[in-house]
C-alpha cells in the first residue's frame, strides 16, 4: 500500500492542475466583465496634446479594439473595421499596444482610419490593466462604460455578425 | 526554404524517436538481439537531427527572416548579433527546442559512455529516454513550431527581443538551467529500467550517480545565475524572490540533492534502493511540473510564457503519462527494492537518511506554497498569494536540521552506533561555532540578533567540521593531493552551502536600502561609504535611447569607484528599463538604480548597501563544482 501513496497523491495533484487549467480560461474572460473600464490617462496618437481618460467610453456604446502596428492579424481584422463602423452607430476607440507613435500614424495613414480615436499605450500598462493577451483584442463598453463582453483574436465578420453586432444592438435597445 | 527544412528536421527526429521507442522494445520481447542494438543509433540519429534543426532556426535569426512568426516576435534587424543568436531561446517555442536539443544531448552522453553497461539495461533505458523523446518532439511539432510562417504579408521588421532578456545572464541561463532540468531524465530512465528489468542484484546506484552529480551541477549554476540575474537586471536589489518559476527550479535541486545522498547509501552499502529510485523518479516528475508550470500559464509570474491553454493540456497529459506511469511502476516493483531497515540510530546511515527525509519533506512544503493558490482558487474560486512569510516561517526551520547534519555525515562511521565517540569529535567544533556565530557579529554592528547568531554558527559549523574532515581524509591519504575525487568534491560541495548559508544569513539581516531624492553635487553617507551624484548625460546604443547619471564612490575621502546607472527607453517597443549599477566587492556590493526624473534635474535614486551578498552565489558555484568533481571521479572510476 505504501508504494501506490507516490501515485495516489499525484493523480489528486493532476486533478487539481487539470482543474486550473480549464480555471485559468474563464477568469480571463470573466473578471472585467461587468466591471467599469480601469481608470487612465493617456495621450493619443493622433494628438500628442489630447489627454484622454476613461471617461470617453460614457454616453455611447465603444468598441475599444487593441491594436498594433507590427501585429500582422490586426490587418486583417482592419478591412473589417473599415466596413463595418460607420453603418452602425458606435465609437470605435483604437488601443494602441506596445508600439510608439511614428509607426502607429504611418500604419493609420497607409491603411485608413476607422477610429474616433487611438489611445497610445507605448509601455502596456492599461494593455496589462485590460488582461490584454495579445493583440488583436476587443472589448464591448456600454453607455455607463461598463465592460460587457471580450474578444480575444481578430474579429472577422462572422465574429461581428453573430456575436459584437447583436451585442451592441441589444445594448443600444436597452 | 531553411524554416521548413527546420521543420522537417524535427519530423525525422520525431519519427526516429518513435522507432527507437518500439523497435528494441519489440526485439526485447522477440529476443532479437540486433533490433536491440538499432536503440543506439537512432538515439544518434535523433540527436543529430535536432541540433541540424536548431542550427537551421539560428540561421532563420541570423538572417532576418521576419517571415517566420517566432523570428517576427523575437528578434529585429537592429540587435546586437550575439542577442540575435540568443534571442533563439528568448520565447516559449525556441527555449522549447533548445530543451529538446539538450535532452538529445544527454541521451546521445548516455550512448556514447555507457557502452559498459548490460545490453538489455541500456536497451531499456534508451527506449525510456525515446518515449520521453516523441512527448518532447510531439508537443514542438503539435503545439509550437518555432518554423511557422506569417504568410502571405509578413512585416518588414521584427518586434524586438523583450529587453529585460537582453543581457549576459539571458544568453547562459536558460541553457545551463534546462541541462540541469533534462539531465534528471537520465537517472529516471536508469531508475525504470531497474524497476521494469525487476534486476536488484545490478550496481544500478553506481551506474548512476555520476549522471545525478553532474545534471544537479549545472542546475546549482543555472539557478544561481537566475538569481544573480534577477539581482543585477531587475532593479529591485532581491536575489530570490520565490516566485513560482524559481520554485520550479529549486524543487529538483532539493530532492537532487537528497537523491545523490541516499544512491551512496545504496551504492556502497546496498540500502535504501526503494527510497532512491523514488527519488530519481521525484526529480525528473518535479522538473517536467516545473516546465509545466511556467509554460502552462496556469500560475501568474515574472518568467512565466504567453498563455496557451492547448499547451497546458497537451503537458499535463504528457505528465500524467510519463510519471503516474513511473509511479505505477513504483506501486508494482517498489517492494522488490526495499528491504527491512536496520539501524544503528547514531550511524551515517540514520543521519543520511534523516537529512534526506527532511530535504523530502521541506520539497514538499515548497511545492504546496506553489501551489496553494491554485488549490484555493479551484475550491473558493478566489485569489490569493503565497509570499515570503509563509516560505521563510516553514522552509527555513525544516532546512535547519539538514545543515546541522550535513558536516556530521561524514564525521560519523558508517553502521556503528558511536554517539559518545561522535560528541567527543565536535564537541569542540560546536562549542567554537557557537562563539564565533555570536561574537562575529557582534563585533562588527554591537548588536546581537538570535537568527543572525544562529545563521552564522550553523554556516561556521559546517566549515569548521568540513575542515576537519579534510584534515583527517589527507592525513590518511597522505597529503590534500592524494584525496579522492568524491571526497574532494564533497568537501567543496559542503563549504559551499556554509558560505551560501553566511551569506544568505548577513545580506537578509543587514542590508541597508535607501529611496532618496537627489541633485548632482549631492552626496550621502552609507555604511560609512560616501556616494556623491556627479552629473546626468543622455546616452544612446544601438537599439535604445537613455539617460546615464554617474556616482561617485569613496571611502574616507579616495574614490574607489564610479557608477553609472542608466534609464533606458527601448526603441522598437517602447518599453523603459532601469540599468542598476553595481560597485562589486567580496565583502559587500554597493547598489544604486536610478528612479523617475522629478524635474529640475532632481532625480529619485535607489542605493543599496548589500553585505556578503556575492557569497551566496559563490557558495552555489562550490557546489556545482563539488558535484562535477564527483562526477569526474565516478567517472574514471567506472571505466576500471
Amino acid at each position: 500500500m505504501r508504494f501506490l501513496l507516490p501515485l495516489v497523491i499525484f493523480a489528486a495533484l493532476c486533478g487539481f492542475l487539470w482543474k486550473g487549467l480549464s480555471l485559468t480560461d474563464k477568469t480571463l474572460a470573466s473578471t472585467l466583465i461587468g466591471q467599469s473600464a480601469p481608470a487612465f490617462q493617456l495621450n493619443t496618437v493622433e494628438d500628442p496634446n489630447r489627454w484622454v481618460s476613461e471617461d470617453i467610453f460614457r454616453g455611447k456604446i465603444t468598441l475599444l479594439n487593441v491594436w498594433a502596428s507590427w501585429c500582422h492579424s490586426c490587418q486583417k481584422e482592419h478591412e473589417v473595421w473599415m466596413t463595418v463602423v460607420k453603418p452602425a452607430d458606435i465609437a470605435l476607440v483604437g488601443l494602441n499596444y506596445h508600439d510608439t507613435r511614428e509607426e502607429a500614424g504611418r500604419w493609420l495613414q497607409s491603411h485608413g482610419n476607422p477610429y474616433r480615436l487611438n489611445i497610445l499605450d507605448e509601455r502596456g500598462r492599461l494593455g496589462m490593466d485590460y488582461g490584454v493577451t495579445g493583440t488583436p483584442e476587443t472589448f464591448v463598453i456600454d453607455k455607463n462604460g461598463v465592460i460587457r463582453y471580450r474578444h480575444v483574436g481578430p474579429v472577422d465578420r462572422e465574429v461581428w455578425d453573430k456575436k459584437l453586432f447583436p451585442l451592441v444592438e441589444a445594448l443600444q435597445k436597452s | 526554404m531553411v524554416p521548413e527544412i527546420g521543420e522537417f528536421c524535427l519530423i525525422v527526429a520525431f519519427c526516429l524517436a518513435v522507432v527507437q521507442s518500439t523497435l528494441p522494445l519489440a526485439g526485447l520481447y522477440r529476443k532479437k538481439d540486433h533490433w536491440i542494438a538499432m536503440a543506439r543509433p537512432l538515439a544518434l540519429g535523433q540527436c543529430f537531427f535536432i541540433t541540424l534543426s536548431f542550427v537551421l532556426l539560428v540561421i532563420c535569426f541570423l538572417q532576418n527572416d521576419f517571415s517566420v512568426a517566432y523570428v517576427a516576435r523575437n528578434s529585429n534587424s537592429s540587435l546586437p548579433i550575439f542577442y540575435q543568436v540568443s534571442a533563439v531561446w528568448g520565447g516559449h517555442e525556441g527555449s522549447l527546442l533548445l530543451w529538446t536539443l539538450l535532452f538529445s544531448g544527454w541521451v546521445m552522453m548516455v550512448t556514447l559512455c555507457s557502452r559498459h553497461l548490460p545490453m538489455h539495461f541500456l536497451a531499456r533505458v534508451l527506449i525510456i529516454l525515446g518515449w520521453i523523446s516523441c512527448g518532447f518532439l510531439l508537443f514542438l511539432l503539435a503545439t509550437s513550431s518555432p518554423f511557422q510562417r506569417y504568410l502571405p504579408d509578413y512585416p518588414l521588421d521584427g518586434r524586438d527581443l523583450n529587453p529585460l532578456l537582453q543581457d549576459f545572464g539571458l544568453i547562459v541561463h536558460p541553457p545551463v538551467l534546462y541541462m540541469g532540468y533534462v539531465g534528471f531524465a537520465i537517472p529516471f530512465a536508469f531508475a525504470l529500467s531497474v524497476l521494469w528489468g525487476n534486476e536488484n542484484d545490478l550496481p544500478w546506484a553506481k551506474w548512476m550517480r555520476p549522471w545525478v552529480l553532474v545534471a544537479f551541477g549545472f542546475l546549482t549554476v543555472g539557478i544561481a545565475l537566475g538569481s544573480w540575474w534577477a539581482y543585477y537586471e531587475l532593479g529591485w536589489g532581491g536575489w530570490w524572490f520565490w516566485d513560482p518559476v524559481e520554485n520550479a527550479s529549486f524543487m529538483p535541486w532539493l530532492v537532487g540533492i537528497a537523491l545523490i545522498h541516499s544512491l551512496m547509501m545504496s551504492d556502497k552499502r546496498q540500502m535504501f534502493q526503494g527510497w532512491s529510485l523514488l527519488l530519481a523518479i521525484l526529480t525528473f516528475a518535479l522538473s517536467l511540473l516545473g516546465a509545466f508550470l511556467v509554460r502552462s500559464g496556469i500560475l501568474t509570474s515574472v518568467h512565466a510564457f504567453a498563455n496557451d491553454p492547448t499547451r497546458g493540456i497537451f503537458l499535463l497529459e504528457f505528465l500524467g503519462v510519463v510519471v503516474g506511469g513511473s509511479f505505477g511502476l513504483y506501486a508494482r516493483r517498489g517492494k522488490r527494492f526495499s528491504m527491512p531497515l536496520r539501524l544503528e540510530w547514531c550511524s551515517r546511515e540514520t543521519v543520511i537518511l534523516l537529512s534526506t527525509v527532511f530535504l523530502a519533506v521541506s520539497t514538499a512544503t515548497v511545492l504546496l506554497g506553489t501551489l496553494f493558490p491554485l488549490f484555493y482558487e479551484v475550491c473558493t474560486g478566489q485569489k490569493l498569494s503565497v509570499g515570503f512569510p509563509y516560505f521563510n516561517s516553514v522552509f527555513i526551520p525544516l532546512m535547519l536540521p539538514v545543515l546541522l547534519l550535513i558536516p556530521i555525515g561524514p564525521i560519523i562511521t558508517w553502521g556503528q552506533n558511536q554517539g559518545k565517540e561522535l560528541i567527543q569529535k565536535v564537541q569542540w567544533i560546536g562549542v567554537l561555532s557557537v562563539v564565533l556565530g555570536a561574537v562575529i557579529p557582534w563585533v562588527f554592528t554591537r548588536a546581537l540578533s538570535v537568527s543572525v547568531a544562529l545563521g552564522v554558527s550553523l554556516g561556521i559549523w559546517i566549515m569548521l567540521g568540513t575542515l576537519k574532515t579534510a584534515y583527517q581524509k589527507s592525513r590518511q591519504r597522505g597529503g590534500v593531493f592524494k584525496l579522492s575525487k568524491g571526497a574532494l568534491g564533497m568537501i567543496f560541495a559542503h563549504l559551499g552551502m556554509a558560505v551560501s548559508i553566511i551569506g544568505i544569513t548577513i545580506v537578509s539581516h543587514y542590508q541597508i536600502e535607501r529611496d532618496v531624492v537627489m541633485k548632482p553635487g549631492q552626496s550621502l553617507e552609507i555604511a560609512g561609504e560616501e556616494i556623491g551624484f556627479e552629473k546626468m548625460q543622455r546616452t544612446e546604443g544601438e537599439n535604445y535611447l537613455g539617460y546615464q547619471g554617474h556616482f561617485g564612490v569613496s571611502v574616507a575621502g579616495k574614490k574607489i569607484a564610479e557608477l553609472t546607472p542608466e534609464k533606458r527607453v527601448y526603441v522598437v517597443q517602447g518599453q523603459r528599463l532601469t540599468e542598476t549599477a553595481i560597485d562589486p566587492g567580496f565583502w559587500r556590493d554597493i547598489y544604486i538604480s536610478l528612479g523617475e526624473s522629478l524635474g529640475e534635474e532632481s532625480w529619485s535614486v535607489r542605493l543599496y548597501y548589500k553585505p556578503l551578498v556575492r557569497w551566496i552565489w559563490l557558495g552555489a558555484l562550490m557546489m556545482a563544482m563539488g558535484g562535477l568533481i564527483a562526477a569526474w571521479g565516478r567517472r574514471t572510476k567506472g571505466g576500471n
